[in-house]
């Protein structure tokens, strides 16, 4: 078993941790980078569409693009990469991960952990659909993975169950490699994904989405034959009369993500609302020295938020771990209205405050109020799949060191 | 002779594992699904029961009693796990579902059941502090456990195979030739003739549709259905012992019990099913919530939404007696049923393969049975990280840099588990999922699926678009998207 020890150890090489690690060691940190799969990316291999980067690097890219130029990085960072590795156990008593890889056991000590898990997602299982267990259900991140690196497609005749954008995008790709998509069904009375996603992977292939509507049983002794869909009432009970059958073979799951922290929940604060871990504007989480950025923290809309996220993450790291870190101060945030998700979740007065939020549903118009800080911003046409954000500078941060609160708000 | 067993779930693997030890016996087990304890075996609640509720003077009560002793040597040959937690029978403060413990109690003197008491509401909140503050009084039962009882259909098999019996899967029994009120050959769907000299029919839910392929009557098949919640290990902290309400018609009730693997299983429902139709191991949306329900009444806040990882169903033969058949036929002299194996058919299995082995097998073909002079009766040890400190796995990866592979990373499995699993005969994602766990946790192979996979394409030498999920007919891709 071997020792080691080092600044600043990230785990998770999607966006987030690459960004982290990358920005560690620009502020001089030694950074151990680990990755379970045998490349770094994360998703972002699978994501061979383009949209990403127009904010992280002011263009447009592909996933792999994106990934690429983070890993160059890395590479230029002088950054130590471990893929195939797997963390058994992070001790947070003495900051000492247990790895596990092909190469050995190992005990990494560091002096500040960032931890970019991400997020899963939400499986076949836990939707407790009712009706019997065939093959060719997959969720629509594994679909991916077959048909953009494993080149198999799934089946022949699908139906996708979410509106979330990966279940956006994995529609448009099913019908551009010649699988029939007979339509995306989303229990909401609103699309879960981005408004582009909807225009570029629905709308401009003529799949229907049907809104309102459910998955409520899927047939087949074998493999997947027919999915019962029928329309909700608003508590999402099926409304009876309203069923209807669809025969595919391939039912494709974009239920949503699930922030992966059941690892640190017995050591870190989790925010009930994000269901990810609790952190502050400088990333840091309820341990001091550990932190988190990405879709472990809150679902994101955009890579290039997680990877925005994860470069202040990777910075505070090192601040910490080589002992530059100033006082640091927590404020609680608190929501108020109609917030939903909200990042960060305490603020360092001390550090510049990106807000991310989410509202809990769509709004024709409205306003995001900081009392606290003065601000208040209109929006209009605000919805649950889009993020809004607020940026304040740390010169405005300074009158509310005493305060006992920060407050989110949205208004009407 | 040659002895054929049909059916490779729990009871029928026991039968053969302890015919291969024969000299004079040629062993063969022939299983119609593509693996082996995939039927009823695969679908239950998992429990070695105690032997208290089984009524005195059923079939059932000794065998389960006797059952529930072999299970700590058994699994332990077997390197199955098996975990003695003990089981609850809890009852509210009311003088009718006191009193249903006092007869269980008694009722599980007479059948000889161990470890029995009843225990009052403090020491019952020390053992369950999450238990539902309704129930005060509890029939305690130190005997009762947890198991894995696919794994042990599986490990059986194999052990009988390192003895040389034979084991053919995917390939049910379709005809037979019958002559002077003997069996001589069972024919199978692929067309394969097994001479037999006697046939052992274990064939869960399908007893009834075998046996009359052989010509024999036995007692109607009732299908019951049972659906079942599995949660996340994060639930593992809430309960520690098997948790029954009090007994009712329709059977034990709806429980929490821990798994194995350090989850919590919830259900099961018991529904008679009208018609006979085997393979309906559906779901419905009133059979999962009123598992969920009955579940909360129990351990209040257990059925919590982000801990729900899967749902399933299976059904359990019963018949109108409520009790096994075991019997061999009147007319076809050397056919053995091993019908009716309902609850506690997996407690009561090893007892009902030295029931058919030592006492029926002989009386009917008029053998003495003679031990092999060198037997294999305990599996090798197979490591499962999981289970393993970490200074232990950093030296395994030394030897083998597979070790540190970890492919499913919900339960901690390695690509050299996975490789065995297949070694050992995993054939489908389900037979390594079975075997290793892999895929078996919280995200439900979201994550693993697509390289257990492969990794099965790659040591099968097939394409990845012959990997099935289990059966036959269930495919997982459909080609190549490009050349």
């Amino acid at each position: 078993m071997k020792n080691t020890k080092t600044d600043v150890l990230v785990v998770g090489g999607g966006a987030g941790g690459m960004a982290a690690a990358v920005s560690a060691a620009k502020e001089g940190a030694h950074v151990i980078l680990l990755e379970r799969e045998d490349a770094v990316g994360g998703v972002l291999n699978q994501c061979i569409h383009n949209g990403f980067g127009l904010q992280f690097y002011q263009q447009e890219l592909t996933g792999p693009e994106f990934s690429h130029k983070l890993e160059y990085e890395l590479r230029e960072r002088d950054v130590h990469v471990v893929c195939g590795s797997y963390v058994r156990h992070i001790d947070f008593s003495s900051n000492s991960a247990y790895v596990i890889s092909p190469s050995g056991g190992e005990k990494i000590t560091a002096g500040a952990i960032v931890i970019a898990t991400g997020a899963r997602e939400r499986p076949f299982g836990a939707l407790l659909i009712p009706g019997d267990r065939p093959a060719g259900i997959f969720p629509a991140g594994l679909a991916q993975r077959y048909v953009n690196l494993e080149n198999h497609l799934p089946g022949n005749r699908a139906l996708i169950l979410g509106s979330g954008d990966i279940g956006l995008i994995m529609a448009r790709r099913l019908t551009l490699e010649g699988m029939e998509v007979v339509a995306v069904v989303e229990r909401m009375p609103y699309p879960g994904g981005l408004t582009r996603n909807v225009v570029q992977c629905l709308e401009d292939f003529g799949i229907p989405l049907l809104l309102s509507n459910t998955v409520t049983s899927v047939r087949g002794n074998g493999r997947l034959k027919s999915v019962e869909v029928s329309e909700v009432d608003e508590q999402f009970n099926p409304i009876s009369g309203k069923a209807r059958s669809f025969e595919v073979d391939t039912l494709v799951l974009s239920a949503g993500l699930i922030p992966q922290v059941e690892d640190y929940v017995r050591d870190l604060d989790t925010d009930p609302v994000n269901k990810g871990l609790s952190v502050s504007n400088t990333c840091e989480t309820s341990a001091r020295g550990i932190f988190a950025a990405g879709n472990n923290v809150a679902v994101f809309d955009l890579v290039d938020y997680v990877a925005a996220e994860g470069w202040i993450a990777g910075r505070h790291a090192a601040f910490h771990a080589l002992g530059n870190a100033g006082q640091s101060q927590r404020i609680p945030v608190v929501r108020k209205g109609m917030v939903g998700v909200l990042v960060p979740n305490m603020v360092d007065p001390n550090e510049h405050l990106r807000i991310y939020l989410r509202l809990k549903a769509p709004m024709d118009k409205g306003k995001v109020i900081v009392r606290e800080l003065e601000i208040e911003k209109d929006f209009v046409y605000g919805v649950p799949s889009e993020m809004l954000q607020l940026v304040v500078n740390k010169d405005k941060l300074d009158k509310i060191r005493d305060l006992e609160r920060l407050t989110v708000e949205v208004l009407s | 002779m040659q002895i054929v067993v049909i059916g490779g779930g729990i009871c029928g693997s026991l039968i053969l594992r302890k015919l291969s030890t024969l000299r004079n016996v040629s062993a063969v087990l022939v299983e119609a699904k593509c693996d082996l304890g995939q039927g009823v075996t695969k679908a239950n609640s998992a429990i070695v029961h105690g032997g208290y509720d089984d009524p005195h003077g059923t079939v059932r009560a000794p065998l389960c009693v006797k059952g529930n002793a072999l299970f700590t040597d058994l699994c332990e040959e077997l390197n199955v796990p098996f975990k003695r937690t003990g089981s609850l029978v809890v009852a509210r403060d009311n003088p009718d579902e006191i009193k249903q413990l006092q007869e269980l109690l008694e009722n599980g003197e007479k059948n000889g059941a161990r470890g029995l008491r009843i225990i009052d509401k403090d020491e019952l909140r020390k053992i369950e502090p999450n238990l539902s503050k309704d129930y005060e009084h509890a029939l305690h039962c130190s005997s009762a456990g947890i198991t894995e009882p696919w794994m042990i259909a599986i490990a059986a098999a194999n052990i009988a195979r390192m003895n040389g019996a034979r084991v053919i899967t995917g390939d049910p029994v379709t005809g037979c030739n019958i002559s002077d009120g003997c069996v001589e050959d069972i024919i199978l769907e692929s067309g394969t003739r097994i001479p037999a000299d006697c046939v052992i029919n274990a064939t869960g839910v399908h007893y009834n549709e075998v046996a009359s392929i052989f010509g024999v009557v036995t007692p109607t098949v009732k299908l019951r259905k049972g659906q079942y919640i599995l949660l996340d290990k994060l639930a593992g902290g809430m309960i520690r012992s098997i948790i029954f309400p009090t007994p009712s018609e329709e059977g034990k009730g709806k429980l929490v019990l821990p798994t194995v693997d350090r989850g919590v299983l919830l259900g099961p429902t018991s529904e008679k099913l009208d018609s006979y139709t085997p393979d309906d191991v559906a779901t419905s949306d009133k059979g999962l919530r009123d598992v969920m329900n009955a579940a909360d009444s129990l351990v209040p806040g257990i059925s919590r939404n982000n801990w729900i990882i899967k749902s399933f169903a299976g059904l359990r033969p019963d018949t109108d007696e409520r009790d096994f058949f075991i019997k061999a036929d009147d007319r076809v002299k050397n056919f053995i049923t091993v019908g009716a194996i309902r609850s506690p058919g997996l407690t009561a299995a090893p007892a009902i393969a030295e029931l058919v082995v030592d006492e029926m097998i002989p009386q009917i073909l008029e053998f003495s049975a003679e031990p092999k002079d060198r037997i294999v009766t305990r599996l090798p040890k197979t490591e499962k990280i999981n289970e393993l400190p970490f200074k232990e796995i950093a030296r395994m990866i030394d030897d083998d840099p597979l070790h540190g592979k970890i492919v499913c990373q919900c339960n901690e499995v390695s690509e050299r588990e996975i490789i065995n699993a297949i070694r050992e005969g995993a054939r489908t994602i389900d037979g390594v999922k079975f075997r290793t766990r892999a895929g078996f946790g919280r995200c439900q192979g979201s994550f693993c699926g697509w390289r257990i996979a492969q990794i099965l394409s790659r040591e099968l030498g097939t394409e990845l678009s012959e990997v099935k999920l289990n059966e036959k007919n269930t495919w997982i891709l459909n080609g190549k998207v490009r050349p």
